[in-house]
């Protein structure tokens, strides 16, 4: 297939022979589970269960709250010894609501969690709240409910399902795994979302250091005319969704619009097997495979975890670290976020755990800008990194906005190519949140402005309504007055008719 | 210079550092350099090193004024390259001071006045060149026919030492102009093209570098394979190069064919003075240069008009420093019209909207 031209991008080295060849191993059941209420974009789950109540696995925690939001389910079967708050799978490490499940070792399943033996009779809708129901997001890493956008059919005219198996993050191994060991259940799953997006064009797309998982996923599709694996030439961030549109279809999404907009959804592959499992074995998404690797781990690998597992077991499976590592990461290092402890548990979206030593992070101190403008040159957006991060150190958040900063997809190519190794996807972060802050300050501010003016308004109709009231009786009194002294003349005058 | 705890990524970076930029672009001027000096003898080869020392001298009074440390930008190469460039551009025989002067007035007034590296607005090796040539016009101007290193009547190393720091005048023995000059003062005198070029040196010596020239400037073939290099390394991109060479030869062409008596050819001005080394070393620095494509197009092409114009129409017979510094002083300028296009927006920075165009869509 011919493939369109994107902008920018970088060939960072892809370190992903580490773990590209280890089979997906699952771990064994840790004692704990961490299980946050929060593993998605959009409102947390409201828990359903009570301290000391004994679950099964797969059975539901926590149900979704409102329109985009997901429900949490139990790993395995066992006793919620907690419902309290945890450290988050975050830079933060903030403490967050968390149910703490103790394993029984049964791990029985909760007899409501049935299958449908051909998943393809159901219709779009059934299909859509199956996957609401177990719990899927968007397992790349962005959890973003799935649900949510298999009902993009609704209002969107659709015409392609995009599947994102490009895994252009370097280290990250988990999808070319799945793609080798489960094609048959991606690509069911990728036939699923078809079918729930009402669309009859698929592209499957991997890029081309995965020649194993382009292999194994054209010979699960060979049979299906409508699902296409595409090649995609190894270039970070090919995997940006907006960018991996483009180079498939020839077409840029509106700035800050969704790729929907141009009859396009994108699917990651892990939410693929996710699907397929929930509607075939009725099994919700309390799993996930996690690449574990960098220069500091003995033996990198690819684990199936239960949500909820600790880091350190994961770590302590692949034979605990060889040196102190530089940096803990979840995700890959381009946009991974870093890891304040290795307590935090595995959430829906952790496709990653990378302990890097310090010659992998090749850290330097920060030296000025010597505008060689390579920064410019990496963009797949066609920002000016460098212009935008010295209006932000200068103060001016406005002037950086205007230069494109809320069309930065934070991919970092910028930063990684930058020979003064200054940090600008840090700069580009703060002012984002910045910006966010000022917005709900502003917010604020404007509601409390409003509601004064909304006050102020009334008070001065009741004081309108009291003037007018009284102009209105001053007048009657006048009319009166008028009436009774023309009553008088008239009198008068008649009495003087008379005389 | 700071230290901060990364907070985001990435958390893998290229291979690269200032420093290494700066010592790919002196690596590629490292064989032009050679034959100048080789080509120039002694007095080049002293007058090199005491302005190459004396820029890296300035950089480290100025950080010591500035109170900024010394180590990471006395190594970071910058300082090096500036003062390398300026002396490229010096006649070879000129003496000790000029060296100096030069590169205090490149690093203080061209680079540390404006805030130190990447705040200066212009190119502080053409900064100094052009205040040199206005203050000296004479020492700026007095060129040789070259001088190989060893052959016979070159100078050997004391004379050199008395060329360079002695106010020999024994350059007045071999000064020789430079074919730029040389074919300038024949046409003033109504001699035309053809024959003047018979006179000076051919464009095969201009090519390999054995004419009369800048101490580093001689050898456009080196020169070319030095920036050709650059461009492979992905230091500097090819836009400046070709848009200014592309230029210069483009205007030389036309006017050469509508009247050729009057004017050189372009071969003739490609490879003459200091267009190769300007072309690939000097306009391209990083930063005084614009950052989008389309920007760096547009000065490139700035550039080879002025050194055209220059040449051809002012008194001064070589222009690259004055085309080089009048576009650099249109840079912010440049890059403030020409950006490049972002993402899922039109030229003018609005969304992309399917419906306007294809009605349907
Ligand atoms: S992080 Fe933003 S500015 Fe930097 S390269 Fe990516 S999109 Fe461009
Ligand atoms: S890459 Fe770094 S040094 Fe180069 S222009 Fe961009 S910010 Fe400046």
């Amino acid at each position: 297939m011919k493939l369109f031209k994107i902008r920018g991008g970088v060939h960072p080295d892809d370190r992903k022979a580490r773990s590209a060849d280890r089979p997906i191993e699952n771990l064994p059941m840790p004692s704990l589970l961490h299980i946050p209420l929060q593993q998605h974009i959009g409102a947390p789950a409201e828990p359903l269960v009570t301290r000391g109540q004994l679950v099964r696995k797969g059975q539901l925690l926590a149900r979704s709250q409102g329109m985009i939001s997901a429900p949490v389910h139990a790993p395995t079967s066992g006793r919620i010894v907690g419902i309290g708050r945890y450290p988050a799978h975050h830079a933060s490490g903030l403490l967050v609501r968390t149910i703490t499940l103790k394993p029984d070792g049964y791990d029985e399943w909760d007899d409501d969690c049935k299958g449908e033996a051909d998943p393809f009779i159901l219709a779009a809708e059934e299909i859509a709240s199956r996957v609401a129901q177990a719990g899927i997001v968007g397992m790349g890493g962005a959890t973003f409910p799935s649900a949510v956008k298999l009902n993009l059919r609704e209002r969107y005219d659709l015409e392609t399902l995009v599947i994102n198996g490009a895994e252009c993050e370097p280290y990250l191994t988990c999808d070319d795994r799945l793609m080798r060991e489960r094609p048959h259940d991606v690509r069911d799953g990728v036939l699923l979302m078809a079918r729930a997006l009402g669309v009859s064009r698929i592209l499957f797309a991997i890029e081309n250091n995965k020649p194993q998982a382009q292999q194994a996923m054209r010979e699960a599709a060979k049979d299906f005319s409508e699902l296409q694996v595409v090649g995609l030439p190894a270039r970070y961030p090919m995997g940006s969704e907006k960018h991996l549109v483009q180079a498939l279809i020839g077409k840029e999404t509106p700035a800050r619009g969704l790729t929907a907009e141009i009859g396009v959804v994108v699917h990651n592959v892990a939410t693929a097997a996710a699907v397929n499992d929930a509607l075939r074995h009725g099994r919700p998404l309390i799993s996930r495979v996690v690449t574990v690797t960098g220069g500091s781990v003995t033996q990198p690998r690819n684990l199936h975890v239960p949500i909820g597992t600790p880091l350190d077991d994961l770590i302590a499976y692949c034979g605990g670290f060889v040196d102190e590592p530089a940096k803990l990461i979840s995700g890959g290092p381009m946009m991974g976020q870093p890891l304040p402890s290795l307590r935090v548990p595995v959430i829906k979206g952790s496709n990653g755990v990378l302990a890097l030593s310090a010659l992998e992070v090749r850290h330097a101190p920060e030296m000025p800008c010597i505008r060689c403008a390579s920064c410019v040159d990496v963009c797949p957006c066609g920002l000016l990194p460098l212009s935008m991060s010295a209006n932000i150190r200068a103060g001016s958040l406005e002037a950086s906005v205007d230069l494109g900063l809320l069309d930065c997809i934070g991919c970092g190519s910028c930063a990684y190519v930058c020979p003064s190794h200054i940090p600008l996807v840090q700069h580009f972060n703060y002012a984002k949140g910045e910006l966010a802050a000022r917005q709900r300050a502003q917010h604020k501010q404007g509601e409390t402005k409003r509601l004064i003016e909304a006050r102020s308004a009334r008070m001065e109709a009741i004081k309108k309504a009291k003037r007018d009231a009284m102009a209105k009786r001053k007048r009657e009194m006048a009319a009166k007055k008028a009436a009774e002294a023309a009553a008088k003349v008239d009198g008068t005058q008649a009495a003087e008719a008379e005389a | 210079m700071t230290e901060t705890a990364l907070l985001s990524g990435p958390y893998a970076h290229e291979k690269t550092s200032v420093g290494r930029t700066m010592r790919l672009v002196i690596i590629a001027l490292l064989p032009a350099t050679a034959v100048g000096l080789f080509q120039f003898g002694w007095p080049a080869i002293y007058l090199f090193a005491v302005t190459v020392v004396s820029a890296v001298f300035a950089e480290a009074l100025a950080l010591w004024l500035m109170k900024k440390p010394q180590k990471p930008f006395l190594l970071d190469g910058s300082a090096v390259l500036t003062g390398w460039l300026l002396a490229m551009t010096l006649p070879p025989w000129a003496p000790w001071w000029i060296g100096v002067v030069g590169a205090l007035l490149a690093i203080i007034v061209g680079k540390h006045v404006f805030g130190g590296i990447g705040q200066n607005l212009f190119n502080p090796a053409m900064v100094a060149r052009v205040a040199l040539l206005i203050s000296f016009p004479l020492e700026m101007t007095q060129f040789l026919a070259p001088q190989p290193l060893l052959s016979a009547g070159a100078p050997g190393m004391l004379e050199g030492l008395a060329i360079t720091f002695g106010g020999s005048a024994q350059i007045d023995a071999v000064s020789s102009a430079t074919p730029l000059s040389h074919i300038k003062t024949e046409l003033s005198r109504g001699i035309g093209v053809d024959q003047a070029l018979q006179d000076t040196d051919s464009l095969w010596q201009l090519t390999v570098g054995t004419a009369s020239g800048g101490l580093g400037e001689t050898s456009a073939l080196l020169l070319l394979a030095g920036g050709l290099l650059l461009i492979y390394l992905r230091v500097i991109s090819w836009h400046i190069p070709a848009a200014m060479l592309g230029t210069l030869a483009v205007l030389a062409g036309v006017f050469h064919l509508v009247d050729p008596d009057s004017y050189s050819s372009p071969w003739f001005h490609l490879v003459s003075g200091a267009a190769m080394l300007g072309a690939f070393f000097i306009a391209t620095d990083l930063v005084t240069s614009p950052v989008s494509v389309r920007g760096k197009l547009l000065f490139g092409a700035g550039c080879g008009a002025l050194v055209f114009i220059i040449r051809t129409f002012a008194s001064y017979p070589e222009g690259v420093g004055f085309a080089v510094l009048l576009m650099n002083a249109c840079t912010p300028l440049i890059d403030h019209y020409l950006k490049p296009r972002i993402y899922g927006r039109d030229r003018k920075g609005e969304p992309l909207d399917y419906t306007k165009e294809s009605g349907d869509a």
